[in-house]
């Protein structure tokens, strides 16, 4: 049965939601290893340095990590809306969700922007004079490296969704082909979940 | 080129060289890959060849010492990240998974071209290394710190490209596991499925789960010659031997990427020429499988000497002994479906049977690195240099070359002269001991791998190197030219010129555009033979 499919499918010309799917939680799965290679320094050094780590982390602004936090889960629900707003037909909705998407995606950029710039001028960079232990140095360059990676992603979400938006605006993505709009949305969603381990890792246990 | 109407070859939607480099068909991607990686090859073996007449006498002989440290640094980058991992899964991989699997092309077309071109890019990045001021990386194609952080020459360029290539990688792995889970024809079932196919399944998984790790790596090598983040630099509290951890994590699974694919490759070639069934084929799958995954745990046994707690050593020496289990039982399978068969020895099996020759060498003498005690003694020596040859180069160089021959009729519906591929092959064999096998001896005595020079006393393995490197470049030679040649004035081919019986060999040669005029049904196991044939 299930196989019989596979055949149909082979013959209309690769129209196949199953494996679009399948083909990208494996991109998803790359990208969790890919976050892993850090999250292994972190915890080596973390140990290795634990008191400075401490200390470090009560230099970041909790407040501003949480306004971000918050923005960002709620564009993954925004997100999860387009998707069910097209599902159901609702082609008008489905595109306000996703400006509101990345509306949110912005908005964590332009937060994570000034939180940068308020590091700089209080001297602290990658490779800084000012930072004087070597657990500092360590802890500020996998801050700078973890949020400026994810960040990367944040931009690249930002860039997919315009292109998204363009196409569900033109109905190549529709009420009856939406499976780039999904995958876009698992997307967004994994880049949502490694925010929630950066943020405690980096912010919150002191 | 052949004579088929309507085949791959003739058929596609631009002209010229853009039919080729735009084309989405998987069997067009493949000959590009093949292409590009036999390029790849000989260029590589250039710079092998003037690295063993740099040895052919102690002292300076034809480059300095900085010229040296860039010859094997690129021959290195090159051969792995271009030739040897790519190799087999890329090309052959291409041409063949869909067709063995009953399908009409892989699940993502457009991607598989898209992986082409990162490939592509990557190369030109890793070979813009030699133009830009500041001259080709050295230190090895492991890059690691402290040397790689503070050396001059283009190593962060180089280390782009091999994030490149790895995504490259990375997306030709996703795309075979989906077109393995989803596009085989009706009735094939898991266990109906051919070897070749099989081992591509397990290599793909290593590719995706492996490479990433590689990514974030270099990654961070590049911010730290770049930024100075000091994630690898004691001076700012950074620890190099991290590096190297996850350089292995990812780097050690990789030769699995290289090696799981060649014994794809003679699983297929055995039982055609022995004119059996394989034996064992759950077997071979299960020991597969096994070996992708305990591949994964192994990463330090190439760090040994580099600091690590005994427990560690002991437990990675364990399971480096563990995973050579399966590939023993592989050995023992072909070697078991040989016995009492009707063997031919046509030049696919002949570079099989090499293969197993050289592989078993290459596969003991890791044993003998894989003990903690030994391998202190022979680390960093041409041992090593000997052992990664014969695994990588009499392992995997020598399955690719036994799947171009066994393939290439079906590839380009021509035959090549037979003699002078078995001839070729020959000479090959014999120089490639004559090459390293000395190296084996020089290692024991203590010679260092990665120095242009060395004492006076291991004059003479060197020489008998150097010579055999020349016998083994004439054999490559010969045999590109028999290939070359037949391009042009082969006889035509026919459709199941060996007597296989995977779906490869059911269609015509080349084959037609969308391989199967019709999606076959599969009503049993891949290598059963009619009383006939
Ligand atoms: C005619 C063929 C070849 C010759 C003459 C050759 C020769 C050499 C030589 C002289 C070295 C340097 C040893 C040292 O100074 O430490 C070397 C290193 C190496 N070769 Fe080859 N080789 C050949 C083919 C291959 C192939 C086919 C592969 C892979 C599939 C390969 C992979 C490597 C690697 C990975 C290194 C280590 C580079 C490093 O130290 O960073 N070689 N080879």
């Amino acid at each position: 049965m299930e196989r019989a499919a596979a055949a149909d499918i082979n013959a209309a010309n690769h129209r196949d939601y199953a494996g679009a799917k399948l083909g990208m939680w494996i991109f998803l799965f790359t990208e969790l290893l890919f976050f892993g290679g850090l999250f292994l320094l972190y915890a080596v050094y973390r140990s290795k340095y634990l008191a400075e780590f401490q200390n470090a982390a009560t230099e970041l602004n909790i407040t501003i990590g949480a306004i971000n936090t918050l923005i960002l889960i709620t564009s993954s629900l925004t997100m999860a809306l387009s998707l069910s707003a097209l599902k159901s037909g609702k082609k008008g909705h489905s595109l306000l969700f996703q400006a509101l998407t990345i509306i949110f995606a912005s908005a964590f950029l332009v937060v994570k922007y000034f939180e940068w710039t308020a590091k700089f001028s209080h001297g602290i960079w990658p490779g800084s004079p000012e930072l004087t232990s070597q657990g500092e140095i360590i802890f500020y360059s996998l801050y700078f490296v973890m949020t400026g990676l994810h960040g990367l992603h944040v931009i690249i979400g930002i860039v997919a969704f315009a292109i998204i938006l363009a196409m569900t605006n033109k109905n190549i993505i529709n009420e009856g082909d939406y499976i780039k709009l999904e995958n876009g949305g698992l997307y967004w969603h994994l880049v949502d979940i490694i925010w929630i381990y950066l943020f405690p890792l980096i912010y919150l246990i002191q | 080129m052949g004579g088929q109407d309507n085949n791959y070859l003739n058929t596609g939607k631009y002209q010229g060289i853009l039919s080729w480099i735009l084309s989405t068909d998987h069997k067009r991607i493949g000959v590009l890959y093949l292409v590009s990686v036999l390029s790849f090859f000989l260029s590589g073996v250039i710079l092998g060849f003037l690295m063993r007449l740099e040895l052919i006498a102690p002292g300076q002989t034809i480059v300095t010492a900085q010229t040296y440290n860039s010859l094997f640094t690129l021959h290195g980058i090159i051969m792995i990240f271009f030739f040897i991992i790519p190799g087999i899964t890329a090309s052959f991989g291409n041409f063949f998974l869909p067709i063995m699997i009953g399908a009409r092309d892989v699940a993502f077309p457009r991607l598989n071209l898209l992986s082409w071109w990162l490939y592509i890019i990557a190369a030109v990045i890793a070979l813009s290394t030699i133009f830009l001021p500041g001259g080709p990386p050295d230190g090895g194609w492991t890059f690691y710190p402290p040397y790689s952080i503070k050396s001059t020459t283009n190593i962060s360029v180089a280390a782009a490209a091999a994030f490149v290539v790895g995504f490259s990688s990375i997306l030709t792995g996703l795309n075979f596991v989906t077109t393995i889970h989803r596009l085989r024809a009706p009735g094939m079932k898991w266990m109906r499925m051919p070897l070749f196919p099989w081992t591509l399944y397990a290599t793909s998984w290593v590719q995706i789960l492996a490479t990433p790790v590689l990514a974030i790596t270099v990654l961070l090598l590049i911010l730290e010659r770049s930024l100075g983040i000091g994630f690898f630099d004691p001076a700012k509290g950074g620890d190099p031997i991290m590096f190297q951890h996850l350089f292995w994590i990812y780097s050690h699974p990789a030769v699995y990427i290289m090696i799981l694919p060649a014994m794809g490759v003679i699983s297929e070639i055995i039982p055609v020429f022995s004119r059996k069934s394989i034996f064992g084929y759950k077997a071979i799958v299960i020991s597969t499988l096994s070996i992708a995954a305990v591949g994964y745990l192994v990463w330090g046994h190439h760090m040994f000497t580099s600091g690590m707690s005994d427990t560690a050593r002991m437990i990675f020496s364990f399971f480096t002994f563990f995973v050579a289990v399966p590939s023993g039982i592989k050995v023992f399978n072909w070697i078991s479906t040989m016995y009492k068969g009707s063997i031919s020895l046509a030049p696919p099996m002949v570079f099989a049977l090499f293969f197993i020759f050289l592989f078993s060498i290459g596969g003991l003498t890791g044993l003998a690195n894989s003990s903690v005690a030994v391998n202190i003694h022979i680390h960093d020596t041409y041992f090593i240099v000997s052992h990664f040859h014969y695994v990588m180069f009499g392992g995997t160089g020598f399955a690719f070359f036994a799947a171009l021959h066994y393939w290439y009729p079906k590839i380009c519906g021509k035959m090549y002269n037979e003699t002078l591929a078995t001839v070729a092959g020959v000479i090959m064999f014999v120089g490639f001991n004559i090459l390293y096998f000395p190296q084996f001896l020089l290692g024991w005595q203590g010679m260092p791998r990665r120095y242009y020079d060395y004492p006076a006393e291991f004059t003479t393995g060197n020489v008998i190197s150097t010579v055999g490197s020349w016998i083994l470049i004439a054999g490559i030679l010969l045999m590109v030219f028999n290939l070359l040649r037949s391009l042009f004035s082969g006889k035509t081919a026919d459709n199941n010129v060996w007597g296989g019986t995977t779906l490869e060999w059911q269609i015509s040669s080349p084959p037609p555009v969308e391989n199967f005029h019709e999606i076959p049904v599969i009503d049993g196991p891949p290598y059963r033979r009619k009383p006939e044939q």
